[in-house]
C-alpha cells in the first residue's frame, strides 16, 4: 500500500519522577512517591483542572502527557481530529489491585464507585478526550511491552484513511509505583519521519 | 448538628477528593451539585457509600439522594435523624 | 484501493450452547441464558446472570486437550478457537494475528494475592497462554478498551489486514462473571433485581453474563460469511461513566463507518445495538439513531439472552447478527415489552423472516467509547 510519510510532531517521556518534553527536561523533583510527583507536575505546568485529583495514577500519567502536547497544538475554535492510540502492558491492574482490597474483607464491605470506574485502562484517554473535546479514534491495547511495529501501522492506517488528522499516541505504564509515560503525537509534518526505528530511538532515550 | 456539619466538609473533601477546596470555604447551604461544589454522578455514589460505611445508612432508594446530597445542611439534618453508627 | 475484508468463521461458547447453530436454536425458541444464581462466593444476595455450567465447560474442554492446568476463562476462549482454527486450515504463520479482546481477563486470579497470581492477571499473559496452546507465531494483540472490545476488535482485525500487515486474523473475545464485576456495577446502582429489559419503559440496570465468542477475519473471500464494509470508534469526550446525552460518540461512530461504506443509513437492514437496559445507555442510543435517521431500522439488543457480556459482547452479538444475515431472519429483542425511551425506535418484538443485506453493529462503553462496524451480505 504505497503511503505517505507520517512526522513526529512532538514527544514526551515521563519517568523517574522527570518530565522531558523533545528531548529537553522541563520538570524534575527529588525522589518521591508518584501522587506527590504528579500533583508537584501539575501544580508546576499551572493546569487549571480540579478532576485531576479524581483520577487514578494511570489516568494522572496519561493526562500529563497529553496536556503537555496537546496545550501547544490545539485551536480552540476548531475541532480537532486528533486520535488517540495507547497501550500499556498492565492495563488498569495498580487499580484493580486496590479495588480487589476493597471488596476482600468481607466484614469491612464497601466497594467504592470512584475506584471502581478506573479499573479500565481506556478510562483514561476517556479524560484526555473530556479534556480537550476529541471526538476522535480512541483504541487502547496491551502488550508486553511498547510494540512500536504495532503503533506505527496501526496509526499509519488511521491517518491514511483518513479517520483521522493526527494521531496522540502513548505507552502509559503504571503498576505500583513503577510508571513510564512515552506520549508522541504523529502528522502530516514534524521533526521527525514516524517509523519504528525513530520510535525505539524516542522510547529508550 | 454543628460538629457534623464541620466533619461532612471534611469528609466530603478527602473522599471526593477536592483538592483545591477547604473546609472553611464550604458554605453549609451552597448546591453540592451543579453550579455549587461541581459533583457528578459518581461523587453521588460514593456518598451513598459514605452514608453507609461512616453511619450506617443504607439508603433504599437511591433516588433519594438528590434530596439528602443537596447540602451540607441536608445531609447533616438527614444523617442526623437516621444514623445508626 | 483497500483490501477488502471478510469474516470466514465463527464460533462461540455461551450459557446457550458451545456451538453457533445450538445458540440459535434457543433464540429462536426464547430460551434465555439468564437464571438467578445463589452463590455467596459472587454476591452475599441472590442475583440474577447468564453463568456458564462448570460440569459442562470441563466435559467439552477434556475433548479439544486433557491438560488441566488453565482458567476458567481460558477453557472458555480455548473452547471458542479450537473449532475453527482445525476448521479454517490457515496456516498460524507470521502474516496471521492473534487478537484477543477481554476488559478484566483473569480477573479472579488476584483473590488469592500471590506473585504468581498477579503475573496471570496480566492481560498480555492471558493472550500468551492462548497463543502458545494454538502455536500462534505473531505477538499477541489484546484490545481492552471497555464494552466495545468486542466490536472493536473486528475493526482492529480489518485495519491491520487492509494495513497490509496481516492476511488472516483470529479474534477471540471473553469475560467472566466475577465477584470484582458484579460488586462494581452494584455499587454503581446499575444492576437490575430482574432479567434485564432493554429499550422497555420499567427497565433498571443490567443482569450480567459470560462468554467467548470467536472469529476468522480474512482476506480471502473463499467460504466468507460477511463481508465488513466500514468501522468507526469515537470518543463522546462528555463524562467518563455516563453516556452523552446526545449520543454524540456513537452518532460520530456510525457515520464514519457509513462514510467509509459509501452507503446511506436509509439502506442498513437490521441493527443489533448494545441495550444494556440501564436508564442512560438504551436513551442515548434512541436519540443517536434518531439522529441519523435510523428510528424505523428494526433494532435488537442481545443482552435478554446473553446478559452483559462485557468483553466478548461485542464479539458475541456479532456472531449472531451474522447468522441473522445468513438466515434471513430478525431475532426477537428478549426481555423488551414497553418502549420507555424518549424517541422511538424499533425495537424487534417476535422473530421475523427479513432479507438483511446490511447490517450494523454498535457497541458503547465506560470511558464516553463508542464503536460501530457495519457489514454486507456476500451475494
Amino acid at each position: 500500500m504505497a503511503a505517505n510519510k507520517t512526522y513526529i510532531q512532538s514527544f514526551c517521556t515521563i519517568q523517574n519522577n522527570e518530565i522531558i518534553l523533545n528531548g529537553e527536561s522541563v520538570f524534575k523533583i527529588d525522589s518521591t512517591v508518584f501522587s506527590d510527583f504528579s500533583k508537584k507536575a501539575y501544580q508546576n505546568f499551572e493546569i487549571n483542572y480540579p478532576k485531576f485529583f479524581k483520577m487514578d495514577n494511570l489516568s494522572k500519567l496519561a493526562f500529563l502527557g497529553a496536556e503537555l502536547l496537546l496545550k501547544s497544538n490545539s485551536d480552540s475554535s476548531e475541532e480537532n481530529n486528533t486520535a488517540l492510540v495507547f497501550a500499556n502492558a498492565s492495563s488498569s491492574l495498580d487499580t484493580d489491585v486496590k479495588y480487589q482490597n476493597s471488596i476482600s474483607d468481607s466484614d469491612n464491605y464497601y466497594p467504592s464507585p470512584a475506584v471502581f470506574v478506573y479499573t479500565l485502562p481506556n478510562i483514561c484517554m476517556g479524560e484526555i478526550s473530556i479534556r480537550h473535546q476529541l471526538k476522535s479514534e480512541n483504541s487502547f491495547f496491551i502488550f508486553a511491552d511498547f510494540n512500536p511495529i504495532f503503533m506505527e501501522n496501526y496509526t499509519n492506517l488511521l491517518l491514511e484513511t483518513k479517520k483521522a488528522d493526527n494521531v496522540l499516541c502513548g505507552w502509559v505504564e503504571y503498576y505500583n509505583e513503577e510508571y513510564k509515560g512515552f506520549l508522541y503525537l504523529v502528522s502530516k509534518e514534524g521533526d521527525f519521519v514516524h517509523n519504528e526505528e525513530r520510535l525505539k530511538k524516542l522510547y529508550t532515550k | 448538628m454543628e460538629a457534623l456539619k464541620q466533619e461532612l466538609k471534611g469528609k466530603i473533601i478527602e473522599v471526593l477528593n477536592l483538592e483545591d477546596i477547604k473546609v472553611e470555604e464550604v458554605n453549609d447551604n451552597d448546591a453540592l451539585f451543579g453550579d455549587g461544589l461541581g459533583l457528578d454522578s459518581i461523587d453521588a455514589l460514593e456518598l451513598i457509600v459514605m452514608l453507609d460505611k461512616d453511619y450506617g445508612i443504607k439508603l433504599v432508594d437511591p433516588k433519594e439522594g438528590k434530596t439528602i446530597f443537596q447540602s451540607i445542611e441536608t445531609m447533616a439534618g438527614y444523617i442526623n435523624a437516621n444514623r445508626t453508627k | 484501493m483497500l483490501q477488502e475484508v471478510y469474516i470466514t468463521e465463527t464460533n462461540c461458547i455461551t450459557p446457550i450452547g458451545f456451538d453457533v447453530a445450538t445458540n440459535v436454536k434457543n433464540i429462536g425458541n426464547a430460551v434465555s441464558g439468564i437464571q438467578l444464581h445463589h452463590n455467596t462466593l459472587l454476591m452475599k444476595t441472590p442475583f440474577y446472570a447468564s453463568i456458564i455450567n462448570n460440569d459442562e465447560l470441563d466435559l467439552a474442554f477434556a475433548k479439544v486437550t486433557p491438560a488441566s492446568n488453565y482458567s476458567r476463562l481460558e477453557k472458555m476462549m480455548i473452547l471458542a478457537l479450537d473449532p475453527i482454527i482445525k476448521k479454517a486450515k490457515v496456516v498460524l504463520n507470521e502474516r496471521t494475528a492473534f487478537i484477543l479482546s477481554t476488559t478484566k481477563g483473569n480477573i479472579t486470579a488476584l483473590e488469592k494475592p500471590s506473585e504468581n497470581n498477579i503475573k496471570q492477571a496480566y492481560l498480555h499473559q492471558l493472550a500468551k497462554t492462548i497463543a502458545d496452546f494454538f502455536e500462534f507465531k505473531t505477538e499477541p494483540i489484546v484490545v481492552s478498551n471497555a464494552c466495545v472490545s468486542g466490536v472493536m476488535a473486528v475493526s482492529v482485525a480489518k485495519r491491520l489486514i487492509q494495513s497490509g500487515a496481516y492476511d488472516n486474523a483470529f479474534v477471540v473475545a471473553g469475560d467472566e462473571v466475577s465477584e470484582f464485576v458484579l460488586s462494581g456495577f452494584n455499587s454503581f446502582q446499575a444492576m437490575s433485581d430482574l432479567p434485564c429489559k432493554p429499550y422497555s419503559k420499567n427497565r433498571t440496570g443490567v443482569t450480567l453474563g459470560e462468554a467467548t465468542a470467536a472469529v476468522l477475519v480474512s482476506s480471502s473471500i473463499e467460504n466468507a460469511k460477511i463481508k465488513i464494509i466500514g468501522d468507526g470508534s469515537i470518543n463522546d469526550a462528555n463524562h467518563i461513566s455516563g453516556p452523552s446525552r446526545t449520543g454524540e460518540g456513537l452518532f460520530r461512530s456510525i457515520e464514519s463507518a457509513l462514510v467509509e461504506a459509501k452507503i446511506n443509513a436509509n439502506q442498513i437492514d437490521y441493527i443489533s445495538a448494545h441495550g444494556t437496559a440501564t436508564p442512560f445507555n438504551d436513551e442515548m442510543e434512541a436519540i443517536a439513531l434518531n439522529r441519523l435517521g435510523l428510528e424505523n431500522v428494526p433494532v435488537n439488543s442481545l443482552k435478554g439472552f446473553y446478559g452483559h457480556t462485557l468483553g466478548a459482547s461485542g464479539l458475541l452479538e456479532t456472531v449472531i447478527g451474522i447468522q441473522s444475515v445468513l438466515e434471513n431472519k430478525l431475532f426477537v429483542s428478549l426481555g423488551f415489552d414497553e418502549l420507555g425511551v424518549s424517541q422511538s425506535i424499533n425495537v424487534i418484538e417476535k422473530n421475523t423472516a427479513k432479507n438483511i443485506h446490511y447490517f450494523l453493529k454498535t457497541a458503547s462503553g465506560f470511558g464516553g467509547c463508542n464503536s460501530a462496524v457495519l457489514f454486507e451480505k456476500i451475494k
